[in-house]
């Protein structure tokens, strides 16, 4: 792919704002990233993106490209057909800034209610790599909350109060299971986090930049714990009598 | 008086939000200071999120006969013996506590088949030493330590960015700085200041470092009128990404050489062995044969009496080499050398490496479980920074401290792999305490509105400039440092590279940034450019100084090392005439110390 590629770039605040029209020169293996450093260099310094590491490490520019959630460094022009325009907008589901650059600040206040990782007393500091696979996958997250853009529930609903969103329950999910962890989340899952309000849908599975199976393998899972944990009849019966925490 | 401005009082303040920063803004915090972190991006996105492969600590979990005192002795001589030897010695002493702590504090490392931390191999390194997540240890190390600080309460200002250092006479009281939304000023009072800003590879075109890697606590703390040392050494890291043009300089972990990668030119030939110093070859494999029983056992998780491969040389050492492969005509298509990892199981170089194999395969279109990759040398590290008091960080400032890639003195000449995540967490812990224990001991810290005046001035002057985009001026800069301080250098291209860098200042000066003071990339690089000039001709001048060949820094008319200038650091420093550069003796290293060093031989 080479020639000019036709990009259409949000531009504009909290007040409004419009698609611009911006024609970019076409170099091999480009992404929406280089172009949108070509235009800023050349047509619009003052035009507002997000981006640090330029390498999917750090999850900073994650925008719409046609209206799917990505990261802008991993977003190749030769995915796109040639001539036809290219259309970058910012996360819908955050309140936009400044053009490419939304408020994401709601995730890190979020982040603070998360009960930090407790390790049990006289726990041994050695475990299996077997025993951490599925943790590491978690840890694997780069913050790029392209999950809490595309999930219905923030997107369509706007519940960023009660539910706190698959990336959150990806950041439970790390503690939860990981071997010497001792504190159990699941009420703050089932309360303040709003698990209940997702209904699988898996929208965060497939926009995750890193692949991890963030519906199968932290949400459903986070989901039985809470059933087992807060409405199983037995479990329930056997915790009020011997007023043990867990099975 | 009326408030033009947002005010906030702090006992220490912490510029940067890398490992080196959150580390020393949670030692500060829970030594009981009231401690703010500002940094230029959201938390958690800062460059540390980018290492790779390992944090080096003689843990022992593979190689059992490794010790600080080994470590210690692999970074001065890494180092070429520029390094302080009591920032080595402390570095080598404490970081096994610094990773151990990162476990407790839930950082999740891979594991040895005895459940313990495993560890991995790297260049300069006697044995294997890397604790490590993958090839994504940054992340684990800068999520771990953010996480840790949330839970603390420590203040965060992200996207703020401080413009310059503000002081009551001799002291460091506060830091001036702006919102990066709306472009609203901001002053801080602080007992304390703790810089941790990074390094300065935007100097360079090809470059493994993001946007932020600015200079800019070297910049402040130069103007503050503290001392940098060693600015003369930058690492080129010698496997950046050479194709396609939009990813040039990204960063390949050295990862790939210690599981087993191969370097190889452009006829098939493994030319590493021809570029070993002689002095170090009796610590490399003689043969393929030897190199590949290493690799064996490392594949395995055994011990080994084996030597390394060749390709594990140190980073000054391989960077040359490929430059000088590609030069002499035996390239790969588009001017690296090869870098094979493909002869090992593909699922074993998924598990160990899944960023460099997603990296190549969507960037490149090329499939590392099968294909070569093409790597060339990037700007990647500063060596040289702040000098600082290796127990406290203390700067030669009053008030003033640092810790990370922007102080100078635990790295010497060159850089091990896997001593800069290490460097972060014992240096920042030492800093923050550092800092902690000085804000104890000061007094109320005022600072001088006239000051805040004239910063808040020059913040805005470039809407009123009448010159160039600050995006032309950024590459004429990196042009400059590309062609002439490079990774070889002389006499005649360091004289004109200073000449066009002096030529440079008046446009830096008279910059016009367009738009409004919201969210404005153009107005920030602006700023930026006058703290990435301040580095670009440090590092120029202290070159012209050192006029000899020594770890990173080497010089094409003085190829071999002198041994005068092999115990002395060059000093820079603002004089009343602009930058001043001399050389100053390095620190003596203690008897027993150097008995170390005898003992082998």
């Amino acid at each position: 792919m080479t020639g000019d590629a036709k990009f259409r770039v949000f531009r504009g605040d909290r007040a409004g704002g419009e698609l611009k029209d911006y024609d970019v020169p076409v170099e091999t293996g480009m992404v929406v990233l280089d172009a949108m450093h070509w235009i800023q260099a050349h047509a619009a310094p003052d035009m507002a993106v997000r981006w640090n590491c330029k390498a999917a490490k750090c999850g900073s520019c994650s925008a719409e490209v046609n209206g799917r959630p990505r990261l802008m460094c991993k977003t190749r022009l030769d995915d796109f057909k040639q001539g036809e325009p290219i259309t970058v907008r910012p996360l819908k589901a955050f309140p936009v800034i400044k053009d490419l650059v939304t408020d994401v600040k709601s995730n890190f206040e979020m982040a603070k209610k998360i009960p930090a990782f407790t390790p049990r007393k006289g726990a041994e500091w050695n475990w299996r790599q077997e025993d951490i696979d599925r943790v590491q996958e978690f840890r694997k997250c780069i913050e790029c909350f392209l999950c809490q853009d595309v999930c219905h529930v923030l997107r369509e609903h706007g519940k960023h109060e009660e539910f706190a969103g698959p990336a959150f329950f990806v950041r439970v999910a790390a503690l939860e299971m990981h071997p010497i962890d001792d504190l159990d989340r699941t009420k703050l899952l089932k309360d303040a986090f709003g698990l209940g309000f997702c209904n699988i849908t898996k929208c965060c599975t497939e926009v995750c930049p890193e692949d991890i199976h963030i519906t199968d393998n932290a949400i459903i899972p986070l989901k039985e714990r809470v059933v087992d944990n807060h409405y199983d009849p037995v479990i329930r019966l056997w915790r009020w009598i011997t007023g043990k925490k867990t099975v | 008086m009326t408030d033009k401005y947002e005010r906030h009082d702090f006992d220490v303040i912490v510029i940067g939000a890398g490992g080196a920063g959150l580390r020393a803004a949670i030692e500060a915090s829970a030594q009981g200071a009231k401690t703010a972190i500002i940094c230029k991006s959201l938390l958690g996105k800062a460059h540390t999120v980018m290492a790779e492969g390992g944090i080096a600590a003689a843990l022992a979990h593979i190689d059992l006969q490794d010790s600080w005192q080994v470590h210690f002795k692999d970074t001065m001589k890494g180092g070429q013996f520029l390094n302080h030897w009591r920032m080595a010695m402390l570095h080598a002493q404490e970081a096994p506590d610094r990773v151990r702590e990162l476990e407790q504090w839930g950082a999740v490392f891979d594991r040895t088949p005895d459940g313990k931390i495993l560890q991995r191999a790297f260049g300069g390194h006697t044995y294997k030493r890397l604790a490590h997540v993958g090839d994504r240890t940054g992340l684990e190390l800068i999520r771990t330590l953010q996480d840790r600080g949330v839970h603390l309460g420590i203040d965060v200002f992200m996207e703020c960015t401080v413009t310059s250092l503000l002081k009551d006479g001799d002291r460091v009281t506060g830091a001036l700085a702006y919102w990066r939304e709306n472009g609203r000023s901001v002053v801080f009072r602080a007992k304390a200041v703790v810089l941790a800003t990074g390094g300065y590879g935007k100097c360079w075109k090809v470059t493994s470092n993001s946007w932020e890697y600015t200079g800019d606590g070297h910049a402040l703390a130069y103007d503050a009128g503290a001392e940098l040392i060693d600015m003369e050494f930058f690492q080129f890291h010698p496997t950046g990404m050479v194709w396609p043009p939009g990813v040039m300089g990204l960063l390949v972990t050295e990862a790939v050489r210690g599981d087993g990668g191969l370097l190889k030119n452009s006829a098939g030939e493994r030319f590493m062995w021809k570029y070993l110093p002689e002095d170090k070859r009796k610590d490399f494999a003689e043969t393929p044969e030897e190199a590949e029983r290493w690799l064996k056992a490392i594949l395995a998780g055994h011990q080994t009496t084996d030597r390394r491969p060749p390709e594990l040389s140190t980073r000054d050492n391989v960077a040359r080499a490929i430059y000088t492969e590609v030069k002499e005509g035996r390239g790969t298509p588009h001017g690296g050398a090869w870098l094979d990892i493909s002869w090992q199981d593909p699922e074993r170089v998924k598990k160990k490496l899944p960023s460099m194999y997603h990296q190549f395969k969507e960037l490149a279109d090329v499939d590392i479980t099968k294909q070569p990759m093409e790597v060339g040398p990037t700007a990647h590290y500063a060596m040289g920074g702040m000098r600082v008091d290796p127990d406290t960080g203390a700067t030669t400032v009053a008030g003033l401290y640092g810790a990370g890639e922007c102080t100078g003195g635990m790295n010497g000449a060159n850089r091990l792999g896997g001593n800069s995540l290490s460097d972060l967490i014992v240096f920042g812990r030492r800093a923050g305490a550092g800092a902690a224990e000085g804000a104890k001991k000061a007094g109320k810290p005022e600072v001088r509105e006239e000051d805040v005046e004239a910063g808040v001035k020059r913040m805005r002057a470039p809407f009123e400039g009448k010159g160039e985009s600050p995006y032309v001026v950024h590459q004429a800069l990196q042009e400059i440092m590309g062609k002439y301080v490079g990774i070889f250098r002389n006499e005649a291209d360091l004289q004109e590279g200073l000449k066009q860098l002096e030529a440079l200042k008046p446009r830096i000066g008279n910059i016009h940034a367009d738009g409004s003071m919201m969210y404005n990339p153009g107005w920030h690089l602006s700023r930026d450019l006058k703290n990435l000039i301040v580095t670009a001709e440090a590092t120029c001048r202290a070159a012209i100084l050192r006029q000899e060949s020594r770890g990173a820094h080497s010089r094409t008319d003085h190829p071999k090392p002198d041994a005068k200038l092999g115990k002395v650091n060059m000093a820079v420093k603002k004089g009343a005439d602009g930058m001043q550069v001399k050389p100053t003796p390095c620190p003596e290293m203690p008897e027993e110390l150097k008995k170390l060093f005898e003992d082998k031989k």
